[in-house]
């Protein structure tokens, strides 16, 4: 069995372009929700969202790329441009042959599918582009990251609507403990700040109009967010041949399903995935100092995030922290628990724990210490990851400091 | 009417091979102009939106197609006939 170590990390999202940006940001508490600036807002009744701002796709990519990546395959190789490169690997010869790329999204390339959608039932156009379907196919940025990279292994994408990222991540880790490849490039991205992507989850009346406040007793609901986060998971002794810099070792990872309801989220299921990771790595309760909380701010999830956490943990979840950075960056649905890693390794590597912002006032259901408002700087040797989907899909990561 | 047919699919054909039209010579072929299978399909779309027809084009035969496009000259002359066509 193969020890599995992160060697680089890349994001863009609404805290920041880079890694250092979005680092920062979760450092200062700082809110990356605001006002959305996209077309028909004013059919739409929620207008608030954790929005990628200053981003100019022409800055990035020629008209041909542009003509064949949606947002969330430019996000996604912005993202692995930088985590690549932090990595200093090249693939070539064996290794290219392969390393692979694995990424979470839900909902693929949602603005070509929007335009489109527009341009033949609101326009009444007979054509589209021929490039619609290349460019909205759910695996279109794994591909796309395959192709630049020369990354010849196994690559796909996995659609767990709010685990994606969390699940294509597990799936990264368990292909290299097992000696499937030494490297597997993995992540998520979503991009789903359109008007119909907005309209839809109006749809469930689950938004919050003003801000993402989890585990608040007067929050109202999630805020969506877009972006992407990418890193680059490698085999210890591998990386350790070459010098790498080791930001963070991924030691387990579990995932259940409800089987019980298609949006209600469950204690149980949550728990039995919490507690499973924890036996995955062969750690004690005792050992988890933060974990980063699916916490969406919804009514249903963090009461029974936080009655799963205290399932699992008992006495020691008083004494662990448990913060949910949607409250900055908004809930990036299938890029999530990629963007929310970066925080996990930031309580590891640097030992500061973001906080949940926007917290008013305390919930007897959540009683939990959520670093309300102000990061914290604390040593933490083990650190998890929640996504907890709908369709009761459940994926938590643990992760440890080298 | 002719000559604009001719000027705006060069122009069409330009921009997909990131060649100035003053380069796109009408003997030339898309393999020629490092146009691939891709490019051809977005130039199709391309010359559709321009002259506002519908191009016979499978891209799963395209010798077997009514639409020649073993070269640029083949080419406009097709979007003539279909611009006629249209008018006609």
């Amino acid at each position: 069995m193969n020890r599995v170590v992160i060697t680089g990390q890349g994001t863009i999202n609404a805290l920041g372009h880079t890694v250092p940006q979005t680092l920062e940001a979760l450092r200062e508490g700082r809110c990356g929700i605001g006002e959305l600036d996209i077309r028909d807002i004013d059919r739409l009744s929620i207008r608030i969202g954790g929005q990628v701002k200053g981003y100019e796709p022409e800055d990035h990519f020629n008209r041909q790329q542009i003509a064949l990546y949606d947002r969330f395959t430019q996000f996604t190789l912005l993202a692995a441009r930088e985590a690549i490169a932090q990595s200093g690997l090249e693939f070539c010869g064996q290794l290219s042959q392969e390393a692979g790329v694995v990424l979470g999204t839900s909902g693929g390339g949602m603005t070509t599918l929007d335009e489109n959608y527009r341009s033949v039932y609101e326009e009444g156009k007979n054509r589209v582009h021929p490039f619609v379907v290349p460019k909205l196919m759910n695996n279109a940025a794994a591909s796309h990251v395959s192709m630049t990279y020369n990354l010849k292994g196994p690559s796909f994408t996995v659609a767990t609507a709010c685990a994606s990222s969390n699940h294509a991540m597990g799936q990264a880790f368990q292909m290299i403990r097992w000696g499937m490849s030494r490297v597997i490039v993995t992540g998520g991205s979503e991009s789903m700040l359109c008007f119909g992507g907005i309209k839809a989850w109006e749809g469930l009346r689950v938004m919050s109009r003003d801000a993402c406040r989890p585990f608040s007793a007067n929050r109202n609901g999630m805020v969506q967010g877009e972006g992407a986060a990418i890193f680059v998971f490698e085999e210890y002794e591998h990386a350790r041949a070459r010098g790498a810099e080791i930001l963070a070792e991924v030691v387990g990872f579990a995932m259940t399903a409800d089987a019980s309801d298609i949006v209600m989220p469950s204690r149980q299921g949550a728990a039995r995935a919490i507690s499973g990771a924890l036996r995955d790595a062969r750690l004690a309760v005792e050992d988890i100092g933060y974990i980063n909380a699916h916490g969406t701010g919804t009514a249903a999830n963090d009461k029974t995030e936080c009655a799963a956490v205290a399932d699992v943990f008992g006495a020691h979840a008083d004494r662990l922290m448990i913060s949910s950075t949607k409250s900055m960056h908004g809930h990036l649905i299938g890029g999530t628990g990629a963007v929310e890693l970066l925080a996990c390794i930031m309580a590891l590597k640097d030992g500061v724990i973001a906080p949940t912002i926007g917290y008013e006032e305390p919930d007897p259901e959540c009683m939990l210490d959520v670093v309300p408002n102000e990061a914290r700087e604390a040593r933490v040797d083990v650190a998890l990851s929640n996504a907890f989907a709908f369709g009761g899909l459940n994926a938590v990561l643990a992760l440890r400091r080298v | 009417m002719s000559d604009s047919v001719k000027d705006k699919v060069i122009a069409i054909i330009a921009e997909q091979a990131v060649l100035e039209p003053s380069d796109v010579k009408m003997e030339s072929t898309l393999e020629d102009l490092g146009i691939d299978s891709l490019g051809l399909v977005e130039s199709i779309f391309a010359i559709e939106e321009a002259f506002d027809i519908q191009v016979p084009f499978n891209a799963n035969e395209p010798t077997e197609s009514d639409f020649d496009i073993s070269s640029v000259a083949a080419i406009v002359r097709a979007v003539e006939g279909l611009v006629a066509d249209q008018k006609a």
